[in-house]
């Protein structure tokens, strides 16, 4: 037993608050700074737990890579106590943090092939990091398609970030939304129905997802219609977590600790479980 | 503590020298920690020697219930197991992990409690609880992370582990392989021989701590007669099982077949009340509270003994994913028994019979296997 650890995991580091963006009615992006020492390293996908002062905790994803500035930048909606408790900081407010933690999108891995990206509704926001790090090197990648689903027009995150990735010519990005008025030009339908007319190879292809649990089970299955193989799409999932280092038992996912084991797991290793219902 | 492998040679301790035991261990700052019955139950507790110890006393055991009941003996650990484990003191029901200020500037610091790691003697530790608290290790000391504090309390515990005489209604440390003689993880064991006028315990050490300690205990070297006798316990408890467990693939049994309708059927009778989970000496699931005082500027975050029964385990944004009593019940049977084989190289189950002891209703673990592994037996041969 290594008793030895010098840092104990439970204990956050103070950040501060830097700007305060809002990005959706429910929906605010936060940029965070260590008010002392420096930020650790991280990997698209991964997250942190922020602590509320007083209310709690919450495990909420990196939604810019490290490679930009020197903080942590979180997408936060309003959605219980302590998620709205952060909503609600202003800048030079403080914060804890603890993090990062868990595994990353399989950025590396995806060098050489076609790149598929699967957002629905926030789950952009933990897929951001790794649209940036692949477009920060582009000619390594085959063709990069973004597909994002939400549920209408003002739902759309990252407005400006969707705007300028569409305007480059090495990139597919399509936007649909469920339902929206007449002054919508755009897709109308939930996103699953976009795979099919993406240009990618199949068998040689990565495909990242991140949205709600039903979404992520839906572009799962049109993944594999499409011929994907189940080891090649990677769904970020989300349980109830309290401590963030496989200690609490809370974010079972079957065998699997969506903490350490995930938030991104490979579809072949959770197929089974995705489909069985309150697992 | 150092694992040793136990003597076989033994050495014998009349009573005055368990008594001299609990005085020498609180002599080197040890909390001593042993069996004492409370509220109609034998339960563990800080105690001062061997007038504490429940002699006497057994208790009777079946699923849903509990009684305690004279012996005709005078025996000190003439029992099974209570509604205690040696959890409740390596992992503490509710423990402050730290606090935070907020200052006038607005600015939060954080600090961590003062921790002098907590010294315990554990008395009459039985086998499968020594089997629990190796479970515990993996789960705590082992993974990515560690729990220092837990790791901390652990290093420093002494134990004296106890052969169990006389298995429960609800005992089946046989079928998990855990017990019923204490063969590893131990400081001393004893066995409580008993007869006549003669009033012994068989003591061997099992660590290097444990001899030392044993040097200090006057004691003498067991007769073959003795050492016979204290073998043959082990051997008459091993076949008195009150229940059994067929462990054969059991972690398929279980992963594979989470739509079995037995999980409804186990659900009308769960009251999902977690008791189960709080008697188990293995599970180890915990919450947290974030408290707050009425200046605002004083929290702290306290974490608690959770159940994996509750709603509120599972709640995230838009509500629980486990609703249903059955997925809950699946969650904590399907866990112990199978994905904790996965999860931590070992079965989470010590078959210390806790949970179906202290069921309000009765459901016995065994039997729900047994009826998951029956209906697919009967469907395979149909």
């Amino acid at each position: 037993m290594r008793a030895d650890i010098a840092k104990d995991p439970f204990v956050p580091e103070i950040y501060r608050v830097g700007s305060v963006r809002r990005e959706l009615a429910d929906a605010v992006t936060l940029e965070l700074e260590p008010v002392s020492g420096t930020r650790p390293d991280f990997r698209p996908g991964q997250f942190n737990m922020l602590y509320a002062f007083g209310v709690g905790e919450v495990a909420i994803s990196m939604s810019v890579g490290a490679s930009e500035g020197t903080g942590f930048v979180h997408t936060v909606r309003n959605a219980g106590a302590v998620s709205g408790a952060l909503a609600r900081l202003e800048p030079g407010a403080t914060l804890g943090v603890r993090g990062p933690f868990g595994t990353g999108w399989p950025v590396a891995e995806a060098e050489g092939r076609d790149v598929l990206i699967v957002a629905g509704g926030l789950g952009l926001a933990p897929l951001r990091p790794a649209i940036q790090e692949v477009l920060a090197r582009r000619e390594r990648f085959g063709r990069v398609t973004i597909l994002v689903g939400c549920r209408s027009p003002s739902d759309i995150l990252y407005q400006h970030d969707l705007e300028q990735w569409k305007q480059r010519l090495d990139v597919n990005v399509e936007v649909t939304v469920d339902h929206a008025g007449t002054d919508w030009h755009g897709n109308v339908g939930f996103v699953t129905t976009l795979i099919p007319r993406s240009p990618f190879d199949p068998d040689n292809a990565i495909a990242m997802v991140c949205g709600p649990e039903v979404m992520m089970r839906f572009a799962a299955s049109g993944l594999q219609k499409a011929g994907m193989p189940a080891g090649n799409i990677y769904l970020s999932m989300e349980r109830n977590m309290k401590c963030a280092i496989g200690l609490c038992g809370h974010c079972q996912f079957g065998p699997a600790f969506i903490c350490k084991d995930g938030p991104v797991l490979p579809l072949e290793r959770i197929a089974g479980l995705l489909a069985v219902q309150e697992i | 503590m150092q694992a040793f492998k136990a003597d076989t040679s033994g050495f014998a301790l009349d009573t005055a020298g368990l008594q001299r035991l609990f005085e020498v261990l609180a002599e080197d700052g040890y909390r001593v920690v042993g069996p004492t019955r409370r509220d109609d139950a034998i339960v563990y507790d800080e105690i001062g020697g061997i007038t504490a110890l429940p002699a006497g006393w057994t208790d009777r055991q079946e699923p849903g219930r509990y009684a305690l009941e004279r012996r005709e003996d005078n025996a000190f650990f003439g029992y099974a197991v209570g509604p205690h484990s040696w959890k409740k003191f390596l992992f503490p029901p509710s423990e402050t992990l730290w606090s935070a200020h907020r200052g006038d500037d607005g600015v939060m610091t954080v600090a961590v409690p003062e921790r002098t790691a907590d010294k315990f003697a554990f008395i009459g530790v039985r086998a499968c609880e020594l089997h629990a608290m190796a479970v515990q290790d993996r789960v705590f000391g082992e993974g990515p992370y560690v729990d220092t504090a837990y790791a901390a309390r652990r290093s420093n515990a002494f134990i004296v582990a106890v052969n169990c005489a006389e298995a429960g209604g609800t005992c089946f440390c046989v079928s998990m392989e855990t017990g019923p003689r204490a063969t590893q993880g131990f400081d001393l064991a004893l066995t409580e021989l008993i007869g006549g006028d003669e009033h012994l315990f068989l003591i061997e050490a099992g660590s290097e701590a444990g001899r030392r300690i044993l040097e200090r205990v006057p004691h003498g070297t067991a007769t073959t007669e003795q050492a016979e006798a204290a073998r043959a316990v082990s051997e008459r408890t091993a076949s008195q099982m009150g229940r059994s467990l067929d462990t054969r693939g059991i972690k398929e049994l279980l992963q594979d077949n989470p739509e079995h309708p037995r999980w409804d059927d186990v659900a009308a009778r769960c009251l999902t009340c977690a008791n189960c989970t709080m008697v188990c000496p293995t599970c180890f699931c915990s919450t947290v509270e974030d408290h707050s005082d009425l200046t605002g500027q004083n929290a702290e975050r306290v974490r608690k003994w959770d159940s994996c029964f509750t709603m509120d385990y599972s709640y995230i944004h838009g509500g629980s994913v486990r609703t249903a009593a059955s997925s809950r019940y699946r969650q904590w049977m399907t866990h112990k028994l199978a994905n904790w084989i996965d999860q931590f190289g070992t079965s989470g189950c010590v078959g210390c019979g806790r949970c179906i002891t202290w069921c309000p209703v009765g459901i016995d673990l065994t039997e729900e296997v047994a009826a998951i592994r029956a209906a697919l037996d009967e469907g395979r041969s149909r």
